[in-house]
């Protein structure tokens, strides 16, 4: 292995400016910021927004250079496009911070959700086993503290620690998987393991080490059956890192999956783009794609509160997602980072809002959302785009998304085999997604506000965020090919 | 007909100025609406003025849009989309006047009604399938607003049920596209490309893609039995949003069979001919006599709609050039006819008498009461009638002797939905407006109507104008249907020769 130590820290610029962009917002927090309680939110929020805003840049600057340190990192388009992406919707999700009366320590949140996009922007390069488990990981165990920051609501507690539960089983399973893979063929890289097992064919061994990966990675993306915590965590985080484990989240670990089934594990794919389907993890894929898909649609049906509908939703996403990490093998990324970062940014814009109404009182409950057009029209048109993105209306992006993903899954092979089948479900099942959506808008647009319910005023970074993310929606969405056209 | 391709734009604009206006007050987001509707249908004239027939479509742009796939911003127009736009300025122009008492959230409203022209334009001007499904799309989600905010009874179950219908129908639509355009290797999405491209399907393919795409097309239009969100829908939406949806929305559905999955599948088209044909005959029967024993005036109109728009895919299915050119005009005829039928019962005597119920406008003599609205109801119910000199006659006969080329007995059973249509059409007028004669009628009704105001007289005439100038000049229209169809995708399709 080649140890180009320069080259190594060149590509690693972006993460370099999240650690002290984290360190330094702690470090002003402690010397300077906590004797001014008016602006400490303020500074943190500064630091924090700098630094990631820095990290975007050095990402753009560093540009797709190849293999880094000997094929331990990858920076490809891919990797490029998805650092810039976790760093824009962690951006987003910083300028959402709560207010001081519900979050004290603000420095240390900050910090803590820029350790979480340190992770993030590696799992984007990562080209090794290690690597990959260490994003991983780091990425997690910042998302479990972000989860449980809010110390006023026991809710906050729960979610931290189931989710901490729930990912501590799944990082065992993806560490024993990893191990199993290691003894297979005798290397973390994945170059090194996609050669040897295109040499050696599948084994028993594989396919319980796939198993294990692939349960991990479930558990990671929300997709059923795994993904039992999501509706508790998005119902108990706070705002800010609720939109996270929504958005960047979901885009870097997906980036990440895909990397390791196609390049690493390619020939152990499988088919199930024509019968006779062979085994390999491309069926076991759409299995958990197919499964999300049903119940993560049919369980918003009978939702009342508005995250635990956000959850269910995220998980239907998560399977149309996976389609497209089946097709992204033969098409490539585009379709798949296109739909990811879609999502996460009408996620992160959904849970911006509900940020913003929780500083007027509860936004819990469906009808807690009761005459937001009267509280607040902006916030109210915000939400309009966001979930009508999120149920795949045009122009907006989420239905680009979808369609780009469906185009790429049917052109595999038509409805030859079960995967196109699988596509026209998920088209389907759209238009049930489309009855829950409209409930939440129900309530936002159509009824009447309750009578004693305040005006709601809208914080300058948030108002900034939300309507970002809304412009983003709908040039993306008119303009398709921005996305695609890096690819 | 350069100046087509602006009406979408300027429904759209005029939305987001409504909605601006809106915020100031609600005459500044009336005046608005009603500019850009007159400038809408006024460009559409005036591109109907220097309309020369031909067949096929004519390029009014064509710019890639997204490479990747193979898109292109591609609008085109020929004669039926040209008849169809004519249409929708005029509905448009009509439905903003039977608005013009939304006192609530005026801005929105009107934002909302001009997007949902917007898309029925962009829908009407589509030579790209993908184009197409998106302004097929836009147009969904402002209906719901529409109905669940401003509309009466049951609307929100109502509102909630056409759009789930409307977008199930789409969800079919995307389906049978993208399978299209899986099997044809990804080219693109251009209708004279898929056209090329589908001449290789197999028969299995054709069948299947034919049968997702005109399902999910015949959703909107109506037909049996897929109809049932149409008569809830037309009841819960105000008066405006009736009217649009009656009069140009169902002729999305009906607009997307004539120019996405009939030529596209030819196959599989004559497959499903006769079933077509027979569930067209059933909704055409069904639907009017189950508007026979309605008691909501409303309903009346609402299941009316389904059995007008059944000789429309009636016409469609008969796939010769009489009976489809009769279809496009019945599109028209239709859209006019029943736009004047929900200004009457909607706008008219429910906003002034405020119950729909038949037994009790029976109790007042309406006739005596507002004498312009039983006046506008009898010429729209005997134009909905067929009667000759209104535009329905042309149509439906046009509709039922190209049918009777193709098939004899589906032009009979069809023939006797127009008796239904009779029956019912002046059941409605007697219950409703004379339901007391007499000398001993008392003239007062249980509280003061308001007087008939400006635009909805304006309205009314508008459109009692358009139904008896077409039947009068059917041919009007009829010059600018019959050379498309004679272009080489329709004469692939149909039989018996242009007439």
């Amino acid at each position: 292995m080649k140890m180009d130590y320069a080259g190594l820290f060149h590509a690693l610029q972006p993460e370099a400016h999240l650690v002290l962009g984290a360190l330094l917002v702690l470090a002003f927090d402690m010397v300077w910021a906590r004797h001014r309680p008016a602006n400490r939110h303020h500074v943190a929020l500064a630091i924090g927004l700098l630094s990631l805003v820095l990290a975007g840049w050095k990402a753009v600057a560093t540009g797709g250079t190849g293999p880094v340190f000997g094929g331990v990192l990858m920076l490809d388009t891919l990797a490029t496009a998805t650092r810039v992406g976790v760093v824009t919707l962690a951006a987003l999700a910083v300028a959402l911070l709560p207010s001081p009366a519900r979050l004290r320590h603000p420095a240390e949140f900050v910090a803590i959700l820029l350790c979480a996009t340190t992770g993030f922007t590696l799992m984007a390069a990562a080209n090794q086993l290690l690597i990959v488990f260490l994003a991983v990981e780091l990425a997690s165990l910042s998302l479990y503290v972000l989860a449980g920051f809010d110390k006023t609501r026991p809710e906050s507690a729960e979610a931290a620690l189931k989710y901490y539960l729930f990912g501590g089983m799944a990082a065992a399973f993806l560490l024993f998987g990893f191990s199993l893979l290691y003894g297979l063929t005798g290397s973390l890289d994945l170059d090194m393991i996609a050669a040897q097992l295109s040499m050696r064919g599948p084994s028993p061994l594989l396919l319980v080490a796939l198993g294990m990966v692939l349960v991990a990675f479930g558990f990671k993306a929300a997709a059923a059956p795994f993904h039992l915590w999501a509706p508790d965590v998005y119902q108990g985080a706070p705002a800010p890192a609720a939109a996270l484990i929504a958005s960047a989240s979901k885009l870097a670990g997906l980036v990440v999956f895909t990397r390791l089934l196609w390049p690493g594990l390619g020939s152990a794919v499988g088919t199930i783009a024509h019968v006779p389907i062979t085994v390999g993890w491309a069926p076991v894929v759409a299995l958990i794609a197919a499964a999300s898909l049903l119940l993560g649609n049919i369980g918003a049906l009978a939702q009342t509160n508005v995250r635990r509908l956000l959850a269910y939703s995220a998980i239907a996403h998560a399977g149309a997602m996976l389609l497209g990490v089946i097709a992204a093998g033969r098409l490539g990324p585009g379709p798949l980072f296109y739909y990811a970062a879609t999502y996460g940014l009408a996620a992160v814009g959904a849970f911006g809002v509900l940020s913003v109404l929780e500083a007027t009182g509860p936004a819990q409950k469906l009808t807690d959302l009761a005459g937001l057009y009267k509280r607040s029209p902006l916030l109210a048109g915000c939400l309009a785009i966001f979930v009508l993105s999120l149920a795949g209306i045009p122009p907006l992006a989420g239905f680009f998304g979808k369609f780009a993903v469906f185009a790429a899954v049917l052109r595999l092979g038509g409805l030859g085999g079960p995967v196109g089948w699988l596509a026209i479900a998920a088209i389907a099942l759209s238009a049930v997604g489309l009855y829950y959506y409209l409930l939440i808008l129900k309530q936002a647009l159509v009824a009447t506000p309750a009578e004693d319910a305040p005006a709601v005023k809208i914080p300058l970074p948030a108002a900034l965020a939300l309507l970002t993310a809304a412009a983003l929606l709908v040039v993306l969405g008119v303009l398709p090919s921005l996305v695609l056209g890096i690819f | 007909m350069n100046a087509l391709p602006c009406t979408i734009y300027v429904a759209f604009t005029g939305a987001f100025l409504a909605l601006v206006a809106g915020a100031r007050s609600a005459q500044a987001a009336r005046v608005v609406a009603l500019l850009t509707a007159l400038t809408l249908w006024g460009l559409t004239l005036y591109a109907a003025s220097g309309f020369v027939p031909a067949a096929g479509l004519q390029d009014l742009v064509n710019l890639p849009w997204i490479p990747q796939l193979g898109i292109n911003y591609h609008l085109a127009a020929d004669g039926i989309s040209l008849t169809l736009m004519v249409l929708t300025g005029l509905a448009a122009t009509t439905g903003v006047l039977f608005s013009w008492n939304i006192e609530e959230r005026t801005g929105e409203f009107f934002a909302l009604y001009l997007s949902l022209i917007g898309g029925v334009c962009g829908v009407f001007l589509s030579a790209d399938v993908f184009v197409l499904f998106v302004f097929y799309e836009i147009a969904i989600v402002p209906k719901y607003f529409l109905i669940a905010k401003w509309g009466s009874t049951n609307r929100e179950y109502g509102a909630m049920k056409l759009v789930l219908y409307s977008f199930a129908g789409s969800a079919l639509v995307l389906a049978g596209m993208l399978w299209a355009y899986a099997a044809s290797g990804g080219q693109g999405f251009g209708l004279a490309q898929l056209a090329m491209a589908a001449a290789d399907f197999t028969r299995t393919q054709q069948l299947g893609m034919f049968a997702l795409v005109f399902t999910g097309f015949a959703v909107l239009a109506g037909m049996f039995p897929f109809h049932t969100w149409a008569p809830t829908g037309h009841v819960a939406a105000p008066t405006g949003a009736s009217m649009l949806l009656a009069g140009v929305v169902m002729k999305l559905g009906a607009y997307g069979c004539l120019r996405v999955a009939m030529p596209l599948f030819p196959v599989g088209f004559e497959f499903f001919q006769p079933v077509i044909a027979w569930l067209a005959i059933t909704g055409i029967l069904y639907a009017g006599f189950v508007a026979l024993v309605q008691e909501d005036f409303k309903f009346v109109i609402g299941y009316s709609s389904v059995s007008h728009m059944g000789f429309v895919l009636l016409g469609l299915a008969a796939a010769n050039a009489t009976a489809v050119s009769g279809a496009v005009l019945q599109m028209f005829s239709h859209g006019v006819i029943a736009g004047l039928l929900f200004a009457v019962v909607g706008r008219m005597v429910y906003e002034r008498t405020h119950t729909r119920h038949l037994m009790d406008l029976k109790a007042m003599p309406l006739h005596r009461l507002i004498p312009f609205a039983a006046v506008v109801f009898v010429l729209a119910g005997l134009a909905s009638m067929g009667l000759p000199g209104f535009s329905g006659f042309p149509a439906e006969l046009t509709i039922l002797i190209g049918t009777w080329q193709t098939k004899p007995l589906w032009a009979l059973a069809a023939a006797g939905g127009v008796l239904v249509a009779a029956a019912f059409t002046l059941r409605a007028i007697q219950v409703s407006f004379f339901g007391r004669t007499g000398p001993d009628v008392c003239t007062e009704a249980p509280h003061p109507l308001p007087p008939i105001t400006w635009p909805e007289k304006a309205g009314a005439l508008l459109l009692l104008g358009a139904t008896i100038y077409l039947g009068l000049c059917p041919d009007t229209l009829l010059d600018w249907i019959r050379p498309a169809l004679h272009s080489p995708v329709f004469q692939a399709l149909l039989s018996g020769g242009p007439s």
